[in-house]
């Protein structure tokens, strides 16, 4: 048996990435290439969005159709592309600080609005790109560049939000689980509506250095410490889940997505109802 | 339009003209947000376009509104918003991105009272800058302005054929009293008003450049979900559409932006001229006070003063050498504007240079500037400061 390598949707020349060593962004891309792989994905009929900031920069990579927008924005793009053409794959790949930092409005709303958007959101607890700044996921007293004495605001569950936000999909992985998140993300981009992934990395060169993290083997095994399977998470008491995390699919809905809901605005008006 | 509707004369407000014009030019997908005194425009939008195959798309905010239009444009749709002052700072940035990565769309303004909340909703023409110079980096933009409800449709469907033509946004810089005002106009038939699309690649889809400029400096669109598989980002980029941070590149791209729109101004400067052949005193507009001018301008040939109007459609690319020609003839120029400043009438003295007679009449109260007002500019002795007016 032969496994998809995802190769045919990498540009040629691109390798080795950009990203630093122990960043989970190419485990990132090379589970989504391989997803593509494997659910038979065309070029033509793919679209990836990204935003800004290091994962921003993942449309380089890429030999499907791409559109790299402004910072937080990726969604609304995204969102303008499916609405027109439904039959698109169309999926966006931002980062913490671009999805839920000055992007939190989109992302709600995406979700809200339940359009077939597959979002890959890769949380490394701070902005990477711009220098380790603490962003909306950054741990409560942790330290980041701006928060050197310690993170006095308290971070988002971005799986929470979507999912009270009426994503149809909501999964979780690590890069310590790299055929788990090929997993999740294909079931992800089947699903009609919005989903969602996160994927919890390592940013040994900012976010691990400031928090008795620098080496990425330390990172990778906190991951597979702290990163319980939904099913046994669920059968955890409070105090065994603390500083544990679920991982898996967390929600899967089959709610009407936009474009379906659509369709019948479409019939209704061609029925002649009022406006 | 209902076919049955068109051709024959009909009571429309300025807004849902600009909404029939986009839909008559093929527009097919709307996303915005409310604001007035723009908002008949996407209620308008709400109505038509599931019953042609469009898509309205109510946005959670003006940023969204102009993504999702742009992401739409791409993936082959001509695409519109519409919003106000507030709306369009808030679309500026996205706007950039359309400049840059030569996505065409129309964005249309209908411009309000400011800054900030300002008289919510009252008239102004205080964008005029905005539209031109509201975003970071260098770029050129096209804006046009329309001062009659007739000319929000036509000025419309000419929004639209520019943007694709052209493969840039266009900004439709219209105020709140035309907007709101209703004239019975007499739409088109289709057929009747040139519809232009943009220019589709031909060839092999593997050696697709989607920033490749034509002869005629316009690089052809495919469309996402077409044969064309291709690449856009807001970065600075190569021919191929990835981004390159080559200097001689940049300064190439740069350099292609602005080109693309100043060699064509022939195909993009509009300007109607009214009872200029012998004018002594020109009135510069554009919009809604194009309107007093003509009045102000006709009570003045009538008191025996040789006056004419000049009255720019298109506002940026700034027609420049029609402003010139019939400026440099004239002994006074009265440029009537809805705002402080004088955005218009500084890029009219820009023209004229510092020793021409200009002669600006400012409101900035939210209410209209009426004939007599204009009419006092022109009859004022040479060197009289106006007065200190709202």
């Amino acid at each position: 048996m032969t496994h998809a390598t995802g190769r045919k949707y990498l540009r040629p020349g691109v390798l080795p990435h950009m990203w630093c060593a122990g960043c989970g962004i190419g485990t990132m891309l090379g589970a989504l290439l391989r997803a593509f792989e494997e659910l038979d994905y065309s070029r033509a009929d793919t679209v990836v969005v990204t935003g800004i900031g290091c994962t921003g920069k993942l449309d380089d990579y890429l030999l499907t159709n791409a559109l790299h927008t402004t910072h937080g924005r990726a969604l609304a793009y995204a969102t303008g592309i499916k609405a027109f053409r439904p039959h698109l794959n169309v999926v966006v790949v931002m980062g913490d600080g671009d999805s839920v930092n000055i992007g939190g409005n989109h992302f709600i709303h995406a979700c809200r609005r339940n359009i077939g958007l597959t979002a890959i959101v890769l949380n490394n607890f701070n902005f990477g790109m711009t220098g380790g700044q603490a962003s909306a996921t950054s741990p409560e007293w942790s330290f980041t560049s701006t928060t050197s004495y310690g993170n006095p605001e308290r971070a988002f569950d971005i799986c929470a939000l979507a999912e009270v936000a009426g994503a149809n999909y909501v999964a979780r992985s690590t890069p310590g689980h790299g055929w788990e998140m090929q997993g999740l993300i294909k079931r992800a981009l089947a699903n009609r509506g919005f989903s969602l992934v996160e994927v919890i990395s390592p940013c040994p060169t900012h976010f691990g250095r400031r928090n008795d993290m620098p080496e990425t083997v330390q990172s990778l095994r906190w991951l597979k410490q702290h990163a319980v399977p939904v099913e046994r998470y669920r059968g955890l008491a409070a105090a065994e889940r603390q500083g544990c995390f679920p991982i898996g699919t967390l929600v899967e809905r089959d709610e009407p997505d936009f474009s379906t809901n659509y369709s019948r605005v479409r019939a209704r008006a061609a029925e002649g109802r009022p406006a | 339009m209902d076919i049955a509707l068109a051709g024959r004369p009909r009571l429309l407000q300025g807004n849902q003209a600009i909404a029939e014009g986009a839909i008559y030019a093929g527009a097919r997908f709307y996303a915005g947000y409310p604001i007035t005194p723009s908002s008949e425009i996407a209620d308008e939008c709400a109505a038509r376009m599931p019953r042609i195959g469009g898509v309205y798309l109510q946005m959670e905010d003006e940023l969204g509104s102009i993504a999702a239009v742009i992401g739409a444009s791409l993936a082959g749709a001509k695409a519109l918003t519409a919003t106000s002052g507030p709306g369009f700072s808030l679309m500026q940035e996205n706007l950039g991105l359309a400049v840059l990565a030569e996505v065409p769309c129309v964005i249309v303004d209908v411009q309000r009272s400011g800054p900030g909340t300002g008289l919510a909703t009252k008239p102004a023409q205080s964008d005029i800058m905005q539209a031109r110079w509201g975003r970071h980096g260098d770029q050129a933009v096209i804006a046009l302005c329309p001062a009659t409800v007739g000319e929000c449709f036509s000025l419309t469907v000419q929004a639209f054929n520019l943007a694709e033509r052209f493969r840039t946004p266009v900004v439709l810089l219209a105020d709140e009293i035309v907007g709101h005002m209703r004239e019975n106009v007499r739409l088109p038939l289709p057929g009747e008003l040139a519809v232009v699309g943009r220019a589709a690649p031909h060839g092999e889809p593997a050696t697709y450049l989607p920033f490749k400029a034509a002869e005629d400096g316009v690089a052809p669109l495919a469309s996402y979900g077409g044969d064309y598989v291709f690449h856009v980002t807001s970065s600075m980029h190569g021919a191929d559409g990835i981004s390159n941070n080559n200097p001689d590149n940049a300064a190439a791209r740069i350099r292609h932006l602005h080109a693309k729109i100043d060699r064509h101004r022939d195909e993009i400067l509009m300007t109607r001229a009214f009872d200029t052949d012998d004018a002594q005193v020109l009135i510069v507009t554009l919009g809604a006070p194009t309107r007093a001018g003509r009045s102000a301008a006709l009570e003045a040939r009538a008191a025996g003063i040789k006056a004419g109007l000049l009255q720019l459609q298109t506002v940026w690319p700034f027609p420049s050498a029609e402003v010139a020609a019939l400026g440099r003839r004239a002994r006074i120029v009265v440029v009537p504007e809805m705002n402080y400043s004088g955005q218009l009438a500084g890029e009219v003295s820009k023209v004229l240079g510092p020793a021409a007679d200009i002669r600006r009449v400012n409101r900035y109260n939210g209410t209209i500037i009426t004939p007599g007002e204009i009419l006092d500019a022109i009859t004022r002795p040479a060197g009289v400061k106006e007065d200190a007016a709202a």
